[in-house]
C-alpha cells in the first residue's frame, strides 16, 4: 500500500519537477557531446573480446596503482559492493569487469578533468569470480584483479 | 522528489557525491516465476553526472550493475551552493535527471 501511494506522489511531482529540470540548463547535456553506449563490448561473452571491443586493444598491463575494494565473499551476488581507486594521474576512465558473468563488461567510467579516480557502486555476481579494474591512463591500460566468492548468485533464475 | 536520491558534499577542495537510482535493472535473462516467460531487459544505459554544468563523470553501465543502483565518486573543487546534477538514460529510452547544491 505504501508503494501504491509512493507511486502516484511520484507521478505527480515529476509532472511538476519537468520544468524545473529543463529551466536548469546546466542538466540539458547535447547527447551529441558523449560516446554512444558501447553495446558490442557490453554484449561480448569473454572478457578478450569485451576489453579488445572497448578500447580497441585487449593489451592490460598489471598494476598495483590500482585498488580494488570488494568483499572477500559475497553472500548475495545480487548485491556486491565494489569501490575502485588509483593513484594513477591523467585517468581517463575506470572500467569493471566481472570475468564470469554472462556478459563480463560491468560498467565503464569516463572521468572528467576535475574527477578523482576512485568510484564506488554496486555489482551483479552469476557466480565466483575474478572482479577485473581496468584504468586507462595516458592512452595505456593497466588492470588488476581481486577473487570474489559468491554463495548466491545474483543474475538469473 | 524523483527517482534519483543525490547528495553532495564539499571538504577540503573536494567534492563526494553519493546517489541512488531507483530503477529495475533487469538484466533480461530471468524468468518470470508464474508465467515462466522471460523479463524484458530493461536497465540503465548511462549515467551523466555535471558540477555548475560540466560533466564531470559519464557512466556506461551493462545489465550487472545492481537493481536501485548506488554511484558514489568525488571531484576536485566544488563549494557550498554549487550545483550536481545527475541524470540517467536506460534502454528503453526512459530517462530522468535531479539536480542538487553542494553542502
Amino acid at each position: 500500500m505504501t508503494s501504491m501511494k509512493r507511486r502516484i506522489f511520484l507521478k505527480g511531482s515529476l509532472a511538476t519537477g519537468a520544468l524545473g529540470i529543463a529551466a536548469s540548463t546546466g542538466l540539458i547535456i547535447p547527447r551529441t557531446s558523449l560516446a554512444a553506449w558501447a553495446k558490442e563490448a557490453f554484449e561480448a561473452k569473454d572478457v578478450n573480446s569485451a576489453v579488445s571491443s572497448m578500447f580497441g586493444s585487449s593489451d592490460l598491463t598489471a598494476s598495483d596503482k590500482i585498488k580494488i575494494k570488494a568483499p572477500d565473499i559475497a553472500e548475495n551476488g545480487a548485491v556486491v559492493p565494489v569501490s575502485v581507486s588509483t593513484d594513477m594521474s591523467n585517468v581517463e576512465s575506470i572500467t569493471i569487469v566481472t570475468e564470469k558473468n554472462q556478459n563480463p563488461l560491468t560498467a565503464s567510467f569516463a572521468l572528467g578533468a576535475t574527477a578523482i579516480p576512485d568510484i564506488s557502486t554496486r555489482i551483479k555476481m552469476g557466480k565466483t569470480s575474478s572482479v577485473i579494474a581496468i584504468v586507462k591512463s595516458g592512452g595505456k591500460l593497466y588492470s588488476t584483479g581481486k577473487e570474489v566468492k559468491v554463495t548466491i548468485g545474483g543474475c538469473g533464475g | 522528489m524523483s527517482s534519483i536520491k543525490l547528495r553532495a558534499s564539499a571538504k577540503d577542495g573536494v567534492t563526494t557525491v553519493k546517489s541512488l537510482i531507483s530503477h529495475p535493472m533487469e538484466t533480461g535473462t530471468r524468468k518470470d516465476s508464474k508465467t515462466g516467460e522471460k523479463i524484458p531487459a530493461h536497465f540503465i544505459q548511462e549515467v551523466v553526472c555535471t558540477h555548475n554544468g560540466n560533466t564531470v563523470l559519464t557512466a556506461s553501465w551493462g545489465a550487472a550493475i545492481s537493481k536501485n543502483p548506488y554511484l558514489s565518486f568525488s571531484f576536485k573543487g566544488g563549494a557550498a551552493g554549487d550545483k550536481v546534477g545527475l541524470s540517467w538514460v536506460d534502454n528503453k529510452g526512459e530517462k530522468d535527471a535531479d539536480e542538487t547544491e553542494i553542502k
